[in-house]
């Protein structure tokens, strides 16, 4: 297809095609030049901005009774009995165990490593002064978990000009589950009106500011054991900045999420645009697929925007990483739910009247959650018989049907799971072609 | 606490009235069980009819609806933006409607012009090219929430009280009359009691509820509509579709955006109603018909308000299944002349937006008759002061006063509407002279807040977060807020959930209970 009437230009060509720069992308991305797969990843890097950082595997099982999940392994063993299409009954749970394993291995290798807890889910406090029951949070956020569980007295610092994000409510919201906070206001350093989270981590990634926060921090640190403040620690230097701050203060320093986006999900972004290139993955950043279609030997041809110079790529097999509705990977109009690209089969409620209930907040979760692509053994998407649409095309992440991943906060685990069993299988039936 | 009058219900006939009898002198206490226009007062077009709707099926109600369109224009221009209207028909419509409609506006004396479809279209680009006639009548809009906040705070400012959150529970009799009121205050949980010389029922779609806990009876239906709100401005003048009126025949300029409705279900009770997804689909598939932009536009917020219609005994409208031909005229019911029913209770509702004030009068002229009150009326004369406590709810002005003061620290906090820190520290002082309880709903209220594309996902724990910052909320009531603050968008999001969105939507989801969990808090 070709789109603005223009030629499209540089050829380039691979085996795996990632489409897609989410978590999932980015997953994909990763374990697929791991085992040396020649790849190429394109998708507008905006969406994986919106993470939260903190890695979900199961916090909540089963929805409609709202429980928290304690052990997410032990708990995706019961999901997965329960919800058999559930993406995660794909996969065994040594298999995922392996994914998260091998991620967070690479997280920790390129300077962001991420605390898992001993044993099951841990909780840390939100920005609204509810607590959040995750699995694997940024070292940055570690101690909160840890003084939260004892009950520590904590200094939680905000900042003026700091939009959303204030101590007072979260001091006050936490009263009855942990007694001993204690709020405090400073002006962050240098910063005058109104302040941005991404701004303010650049800033402590220079050690003369992060100097002048813990001093601006210490006389108030009177009968406390740690201290609390708004994810800011840093953006490329979050170890040297949290470990000055500690040493600075005498006490363990921790981060607080913020509303989204929030500087976890860009760190994370950065660290996978500043990596994952040099292992091997070819980007293509900031491009978008404008159309697809199927060559004569079977592979796939792309054409990528920009939409005046657009370009072709051709790949052997592909991995949809899209997204839902805000990833643009699935869209809605009145009368049903489409898949973007491939114009995929979409697993639906019938009709739109029952895409949502009527509360926001139902326990239930909304059925359009559970809405999307639905996929064989291999990750391949099948049509309603369940048979698959292409031999050559794997999807993996929140497009995936028969999951709601806000509600049973799974959205990480979901993500890095499904990237790894697509990118599996996708390297087995590589394999078969050469 | 005791008063000559008591108002149950602070929607606009409340507001007015309390406005009017505070005029003439009175003392008089309105009790709200949610806050102002939280039920059909808040859930109309915002349209101030020139009447020419109702020639056909109520010309008296049409009649009364012109005058008091002229009266309003003169004396609360602030309210109003003078936009004019249009009544089009398009191919397949009714043509002896068409043909008779000049002479039944004139019959209602309602001016009325007829204008060539091509000029129309010239007037208005997005109408339809199939249009095969249309008039030019004296349609305007009205903010209905300035025009009810402007009338309490006229009303207090001469010495009425407001008490928001209130409910009443049940009335004490002596003599077949009311002695005392007694209302719970839903916020603290208290009850109290209220001596009043009169009683006037103006609580809207509940009005039956209320004389019913004071041993009388109304015979009413509820009918709701829903309406929907599109994201930029469609047309310069009302709309309307030149026929007998049915779905989807309206649109209404407000401001920045338009309003299209309405539809027409007899419903059991006002008090869950929801915009469901068939009334919106049937809403714009009609409205298209006029005009075709509405079939693709982007629609911001649906909602849905309950019209309150009395005369459910009357056998000629009893079979008439989606209660249109039901009148819009008013009911003004003395129940002094039904047998059992307290003496010194009055019931005003049905009616229109439009004739509030008419209606007012009517129910003050005969308060005033009970307690011997000679004062006359003075609203038909007296202009409407244009007052602080409404000032936020006009589309556009935040972000002008904004932009002017360029203040370094008035952050906004509604970034959507532009709606900063100082609009919401003014808002609140308002709420705190009022009854010293700013919550965040009553600040969407009295502001655009939450009212943009983003519809609160950004906003309200913003606002939520500066309201601990200045010591507004404590504890975990901030949490309850934002719940019922999110709740309260999406239930005008819901049935609008496709396209940009439903994107939208998604995010304040992963959001709020992705990251927040609040899905997981005890109720409120």
């Amino acid at each position: 297809m070709n789109v603005s009437g223009k030629q499209p230009s540089c050829d380039l060509s691979c085996d795996l095609m990632i489409i897609g720069t989410g978590m999932a992308g980015m997953a994909a991305a990763f374990f697929a030049v791991r085992q040396g797969i020649d790849t190429i990843q394109v998708g507008l890097t905006g969406e994986i901005g919106f993470a939260s950082g903190l890695i979900d595997l199961l916090g909540v099982h089963p929805v409609v009774q709202g429980t928290p999940v304690d052990d997410p392994w032990e708990g995706i063993v019961r999901l997965c009995r329960d919800e058999p299409h559930h993406p995660y009954a794909r996969l065994d749970i040594e298999t995922i165990r392996t994914a998260f394993q091998t991620l967070l291995d690479f997280f920790e290798t390129s300077g962001y490593p991420h605390a898992v807890p001993q044993r099951g889910n841990q909780r840390i406090v939100t920005p609204v002064g509810t607590l959040k029951t995750t699995y694997a949070v940024p070292h940055t956020m570690q101690a909160g978990a840890w003084a939260l569980d004892r009950q520590a007295p904590c200094l939680l610092v905000d900042f003026d000009g700091l939009k959303g994000y204030s101590a007072h409510q979260i001091a006050a919201g936490l009263a009855d589950r942990w007694p001993v906070l204690k709020p405090v206001r400073l002006v962050f350093p240098g910063g005058r009106g109104e302040l941005y989270v991404e701004h303010m981590a650049r800033a402590l990634d220079a050690p003369a500011v992060r100097q002048q926060l813990a001093d601006a921090i210490r006389p108030h640190l009177g009968g406390v054991a740690a201290v609390g403040l708004p994810a800011v620690l840093g953006m490329y230097r979050t170890r040297e900045v949290q470990a000055d701050l500690q040493s600075g203060l005498g006490l363990p320093v921790f981060e607080i999420p913020t509303m989204v986006p929030g500087v976890a999900g860009l760190r994370l972004r950065e660290l996978f645009e500043q990596r994952l290139p040099p292992m091997g993955v070819r980007p293509l950043f900031q491009h978008r697929v404008l159309a697809v279609r199927r060559s004569k030997d079977g592979g796939m041809a792309f054409t990528i925007a920009p939409e005046d110079a657009p370009r072709r790529v051709k790949a052997r097999a592909a991995v949809l990483c899209t997204g839902r509705f805000f990833g643009k990977g699935l869209q809605a109009d009145r009368g049903g739910i489409r898949e973007t690209l491939f114009g995929l089969p979409v697993a639906q409620p019938k009709d739109r009247a029952s895409w949502h209930h009527k509360d926001l907040l139902d326990l239930q979760g909304h059925p359009i959650n559970r809405a999307g692509v639905g996929v064989d053994a291999d990750f391949r998407p099948v049509d309603a018989k369940g048979r698959p649409v292409h031999d050559n095309l794997f999807a993996a992440g929140s497009i995936l049907a028969h999951q709601d991943w806000i509600r049973q906060k799974c959205g990480s685990g979901l993500a890095i799971a499904t990237a790894y069993g697509a990118v599996r299988a996708a390297a087995r039936f590589l394999q078969k072609l050469y | 606490m005791q008063t000559q009058v008591l108002i149950i219900g602070a929607g606009v006939t409340g507001t007015g009235l309390a406005r009017d009898l505070a005029l003439r002198g009175l003392s008089v206490v309105v009790v709200e069980k949610r806050d102002i226009n939280a039920g059909a007062s808040g859930g109309n077009h915002g349209l101030l009819h020139s009447g020419a709707r109702y020639i056909a099926s109520d010309p008296a109600a049409a009649a009364e609806c012109h005058i008091e369109n002229q009266r309003l224009k003169q004396l609360a221009p602030h309210c109003i933006e003078n936009t004019g209207g249009l009544f089009v028909a398009v191919a397949g419509d009714d043509e002896r409607y068409i043909a008779d409609f000049p002479q039944m506006c004139r019959r209602c004396h309602i001016p009325v012009r007829q204008v060539d479809p091509k000029e129309a279209r010239e007037m208005e680009p997005t109408l339809s090219d199939t249009l095969i006639a249309a008039y030019l009548v004296d349609d305007a809009t009205v903010d209905p929430f300035k025009l009810s906040l402007d009338n309490m705070a006229d009303a207090r400012r001469h010495g009425a009280v407001l008490r928001r959150h209130c409910r009443v529970t049940g009335f004490q009799m002596a003599q077949s009359r009311i002695r005392r009121t007694t209302i719970i205050d839903e916020v603290t949980g208290r009850s109290e009691t209220i001596d009043a010389d009169v009683v006037v029922n103006a609580a809207g779609a509940w009005a039956g509820v209320v004389a019913g806990l004071a041993g009388a009876t109304i015979e009413m239906r509820y009918s709701k509509g829903s309406l929907l709100v599109t994201q930029s401005r469609l047309c310069e003048r009302v709309v309307n579709r030149l026929r007998m009126p049915t779905d989807g025949d309206i649109l209404v300029p407000g401001g920045t955006v338009s309003i299209l409705g309405t539809t027409s279900v007899r419903v059991d009770s006002p008090d869950v109603i929801y915009p469901e997804v068939h009334e919106v689909d049937t809403i714009i598939d009609q409205g298209a018909a006029m005009i075709p932009q509405l079939a693709v536009t982007r629609y911001i917020r649906a909602y849905c308000g309950v019209r309150p219609l009395l005369g459910a005994d009357d056998p000629q409208t009893s079979e008439d299944d989606d209660d249109r031909a039901v009148s819009r005229g008013f009911a003004l019911i003395d129940h002094a002349r039904q047998p059992g029913a307290p003496s010194n209770l009055i019931t005003i509702s049905g009616g229109k937006l439009t004739t509030y004030r008419l209606m007012a009068e009517k129910t003050a002229d005969l308060v005033c008759s009970r307690l011997g009150v000679t004062a006359r009326c003075r609203t038909d004369v007296t202009a409407l002061p244009d007052t602080v406590d409404a000032r936020w709810t006009e589309p556009g002005l935040a972000p002008n006063v904004w932009l002017r003061q360029k203040a370094p620290d008035d952050m906004l906090l509604c970034e959507c509407e532009m709606v900063s820190q100082s609009v919401v520290d003014e808002i609140v002082a308002g709420l705190q002279a009022l009854d010293g309880r700013p919550d965040l709903k009553a600040i969407g209220l009295r502001s655009r807040i939450g009212k943009g594309p983003c519809q609160g996902t950004f906003c309200s724990q913003r606002l939520a977060a500066y309201l601990y910052d200045r010591g507004h909320l404590q504890g975990a009531d901030g949490l309850v807020q934002l719940r019922l603050f999110l709740r309260e968008r999406w239930r005008g999001q819901q049935p609008l959930l496709w396209d940009m969105n439903l994107a939208q939507a998604e995010l304040l989801e992963a959001m709020h209970c992705g990251l927040f969990g609040l899905e997981l808090e005890k109720s409120p």
